[in-house]
């Protein structure tokens, strides 16, 4: 369907699959495992004797319960409670984190940490990163790691050696699956590649781009920055904001922290409750076949994730909007990211357009918490 | 007494043709007058060098309103705006500067000399977007007159104040430091990387006889962002054919409208009789009749020399007469052998696609503008050059190339005056300049043609020289261009009417007045719903 195309990745280019198709790469983070580079991601290393208190004041979550080696899923918002971005914390040591995000968040750093005895290093360009992801993930590294993996827990992270070369391993991903990320000098990126497909060909490694990537990321309902929400940075309206509530995130938003940027707002909000809700949306297969039965076509499902915004409805009247979706190879169904107005996010089903040989259509879907996959062995 | 035509538009530039085509659009009969054997004005393409042509003065297209391209249909008439996607600043250092298509890339680039202003750029660039928005409704209507009580008059204040209102309290300051600062001021508060600051503070001088640390500098930066707004219509970038392809297909369009052009047809002067215009007559004598004349000259060209100045208010032969032009650039075109190599980025890249910037600092720039303030020429210009050759390879025979440089500061009142030996050491100096960055150009020079601001006034009939016909400066934008209570595209003289970019919004290939004073004399003749078929610029 779609050909090896290259995209842009801030300021990379990246595969978006390596091969032809992204079905077996697909598959592989799903049966056996994905090698894929994730490079582009932007670096921070932030270390002194005011360290955690920098990222106390940026991040929504509760630096002081991050233990060593731990890491935090967390967005960060503007004083006015709206979603700068989300990415990951790691406490590297007791006085040195990294953080990681899809866009350039350096000046942010710098402007909240006025007064405070810490230093903060773009390691963007000089840090690699690769992410392998897959059931199999942890036979293969286990092979080339001198430290032991079966005690590294989810979202925690350690110091290891690849090929000779010093590595820190953390058990984090975008595909919801048992995965790891190895973060490396980018010098040594290429021996370490070289190594993890060597060691990792016979478990069936598969080099994989980024429509393989979204596919799972979708199913494992994580958000991507751009598609299902639009920084507050880049909003030029405020009705393209989002709060982290607002994006199922209200896990994350530590109120108990006496001082964070955008606390306020998110105290107010939370008690005067959230306009949108982030949900998962399944459309009923019954419904779509219908459509196309009704037109003497067999069904259709796009190959594809797609990221277009598509309206849905309930009782005639519009609710909200899919931002992102695909079909899942997996789970056999099409499944979509959604925001509702609240007051439909409890509704069970809502309408979703859907387009049926040029013709708008609805469609009967479900409303789902997210994620639509969950399989044990991410944790286990 | 019969008449010839219901319009004559006087003048075949730009602003005059797209005049001409809405009047002939609504269906009046209209003759454009063209003092030069071709159209186009400062907008023209012309074979200078055998098999070498260049778009001799003005060589960018900016802000070519959208309305216009859509409602003279343009590209049916040939117009075809090629991507001019990069800037590139060679610097001395041997480094570079560069902004590239890709947001990230740019980003990249500017990272590499401050990781500070890398970030700053996005919030910036956000800021630019509202700002545009904000000033953009302006471009699209006819300025209200703010000392009028007219019922009209204090609805259009009134439609305005409220869109100010409108934007929020940021913003407002913002476009507030905007209207004020200088360009270095207002860019040094949002970044520190040198040859960034410089490239964009250019855009803010060219044109005007200030520095980038001139006072009111800043809101030109503006100009810039609205080209992006109208992002589709790609209205920033290079006319395939010279910006003499531009005029070719608004003159298309006009003549398929019904508009005559004629050229070899200099207007002598505007006859009037009891405060109302008459007609024109020619150099040759002959008089061409028609109760309107819509003027695209300059008002100097216009008011004190073809109509006669005993006719008009004092006051507004003073006001006129007070009006600034003080050109201050030039323009070395260049044939090439070669295409130039450039010491800090060799090899023919893509940086020579986009426009390449000789501006590596704040600095330099204002130094530029010290030498023009005491009547010489800079010894080292700033230039921006684009190589239109690599874009429509048809501008050159195969394999080689033409040059565009635009320089500046090259005032019009040089120490001396333009002799010929002050053009030869104006060009030594822009290639000079140029070989310090690409040593290779001296050698890969076939012919070069320097235009100096008196060669463009006597070519073109630009008075001073001034590519905008007049400073685009605070002091005569809106309400107040060309000259206060006359900014509504009429005159004191009944009948007829200016339309060439000494009106609102200004200069640039931007097309804006000849279309707003073509409503304007289509409004005041009762025929105004025939002009646009719904196509107002909504405020």
């Amino acid at each position: 369907m779609q050909g090896a195309a290259w995209r842009r990745w801030a300021g990379y280019v990246v595969a978006s699959s390596y091969e032809l198709t992204h079905d077996r790469e697909y598959a592989a983070i799903r049966s056996t495992a994905a090698l894929i580079d994730i490079s582009p991601l932007q670096k921070y290393r932030i270390d002194g004797p005011d360290a955690a208190r920098l990222l106390d004041r940026v991040i929504t979550r509760d630096v002081s319960r991050c233990a060593v080696g731990q890491v935090l899923y967390t967005p960060w918002c503007r004083a006015d409670g709206r979603v700068l971005e989300d990415g990951t914390v790691s406490r590297l040591e007791e006085q040195r984190f990294r953080l990681t995000s899809a866009e350039p968040n350096l000046r942010w750093l710098h402007q909240n940490a006025t007064g405070l005895a810490v230093g903060i290093a773009d390691e963007s360009e000089t840090l690699a990163a690769l992410a392998l992801q897959g059931p199999s993930s942890r036979e293969i590294l286990s092979q080339l790691v001198d430290a032991s993996l079966d005690a590294l827990p989810y979202f925690r992270l350690t110091p290891a050696c690849i090929a000779s070369c010093p590595v820190v391993v953390s058990r984090t991903g975008y595909t919801g699956d048992l995965g790891y990320e190895i973060w490396l000098h980018r010098d040594h990126a290429e021996p370490i590649w070289d190594a993890l497909i060597e060691a990792g060909t016979p478990y069936g490694l598969v080099p994989t781009g980024l429509l393989a990537m979204d596919i799972a990321r979708i199913e494992a309902g994580l958000l991507l920055l751009g598609v299902d929400y639009i920084s507050a940075r880049h909003a030029v309206i405020e009705a393209q904001t989002s709060s982290p509530f607002e994006l199922n995130l209200g896990w994350a938003v530590s109120l108990e922290k006496p001082r964070f940027v955008g606390r306020q707002a998110l105290f107010e909000e939370r008690a005067r409750g959230s306009a949108w809700a982030l949900v998962g949306i399944e459309v009923d297969w019954d419904a779509l076949e219908r459509l196309y039965t009704n037109i003497g076509l067999p069904p259709q499902v796009p190959t594809v994730p797609w990221r277009t915004s598509v309206p849905l409805y309930a009782r005639g009247r519009q609710v909200g909007y899919a931002t992102s979706g695909c079909w899942s190879p997996l789970l056999k169904k099409s499944i979509a990211l959604a925001h509702l107005e609240s007051a439909s996010a409890r509704q069970e089903t809502v309408e979703m357009e859907v387009t049926v040989e040029h013709r708008r259509k609805r469609a009967l879907a479900y409303v789902r918490r997210l994620p639509f996959f969950n399989p044990q062995r991410k944790r286990a | 007494m019969s008449q010839d035509y219901d319009v004559i538009v006087i003048g075949g530039g730009h602003n005059g043709l797209v005049n001409a085509a809405y009047l002939a659009r609504a269906g009046l009969r209209v003759v454009v007058l063209e003092r030069r054997h071709c159209v186009g004005g400062a907008a023209v393409t012309e074979e200078i060098f055998p098999g070498f042509r260049f778009s001799v003065f003005s060589y960018v297209v900016s802000l070519l309103r959208p309305e216009i391209i859509r409602e003279l249909d343009l590209p049916r008439h040939g117009l075809h705006i090629l991507p001019l996607e990069s800037t590139f600043t060679p610097l001395p250092s041997g480094d570079y500067f560069a902004t590239w298509a890709d947001p990230d890339e740019t980003r990249r680039e500017l990272y590499r000399h401050s990781p500070k202003d890398a970030e700053a750029y996005v919030d910036f660039g956000q800021l630019m977007v509202r700002m545009a928005m904000a000033v953009k409704p302006l471009l699209g209507v006819t300025p209200p007159d703010p000392t009028s009580l007219s019922p009209r008059q204090l609805r259009g204040l009134l439609t305005l104040g409220r869109h100010f209102h409108s934007l929020a309290e940021r913003d407002l300051y913002a476009l507030y430091k905007l209207m004020t600062m200088s360009a270095a001021d207002f860019l040094n508060e949002w970044f520190e990387c040198e040859p960034f600051k410089a490239t964009k503070s250019a855009s803010g001088v060219i044109g005007t006889f200030l520095g980038p640390r001139s006072p009111g500098t800043a809101y030109v930066l503006l100009h810039h962002y609205m080209g992006e707004i109208d992002g589709v219509f790609r209205a920033w970038g290079f006319a395939k054919g010279g910006t003499g392809g531009v005029s070719e297909a608004i003159a298309s369009a006009a003549r398929r409208f019904g508009a005559e052009i004629r050229t070899d047809a200099p207007v002598a002067q505007v006859m009037v009789k009891d405060g109302h215009v008459q007609g024109v007559a020619l150099g040759d004598g002959t008089e061409i009749r028609a109760k309107t004349v819509s003027c695209s000259l300059d008002p100097r060209r216009t008011f004190l020399e073809l109509v006669d100045a005993r006719r008009l208010p004092e006051e507004f032969v003073a006001a006129v007469q007070r009006y600034k032009f003080r050109g201050s650039s030039a323009k070395v075109n260049l044939a090439l052998d070669t295409l130039p190599n450039f010491t800090s980025l060799p090899g023919a890249g893509r940086h020579l696609r986009g426009s390449i910037s000789i501006s590596p600092s704040i600095d330099y720039l204002e130094r530029a503008y010290d030498d023009a303030k005491y009547g010489r020429f800079s010894r080292r210009p700033y230039l921006d050059i684009v190589i239109p050759s690599m874009l429509d390879p048809g501008m050159a025979p195969p394999g080689k190339h033409v040059m565009s440089i635009f320089v500046q500061y090259a005032p019009y009142a040089v120490e001396g005056g333009w002799t010929d030996a002050q053009r030869g050491a104006l060009g030594d100096a822009v290639i000079d300049t140029l070989a310090e960055v690409a040593p290779n150009i001296r050698s890969a020079i076939l012919h070069a043609q320097v235009i100096t601001p008196a060669d463009i006034e006597q070519t073109i009939g630009l008075s001073e020289g001034n590519i905008f016909q007049g400073e685009l400066a605070l002091h005569q934008l809106f309400f107040l261009r060309p000259v206060p209570g006359w900014a509504r595209y009429s005159t004191p003289i009944e009948g007829l009417y200016q339309c060439g970019s000494a009106t609102h919004p200004g200069g640039g290939i931007m097309g804006a007045p000849g279309r707003l004073a073509a409503l304007q004399i289509l409004e005041e003749s009762g025929r105004a719903r025939a002009a646009v078929g719904g196509g107002r610029a909504p405020l």
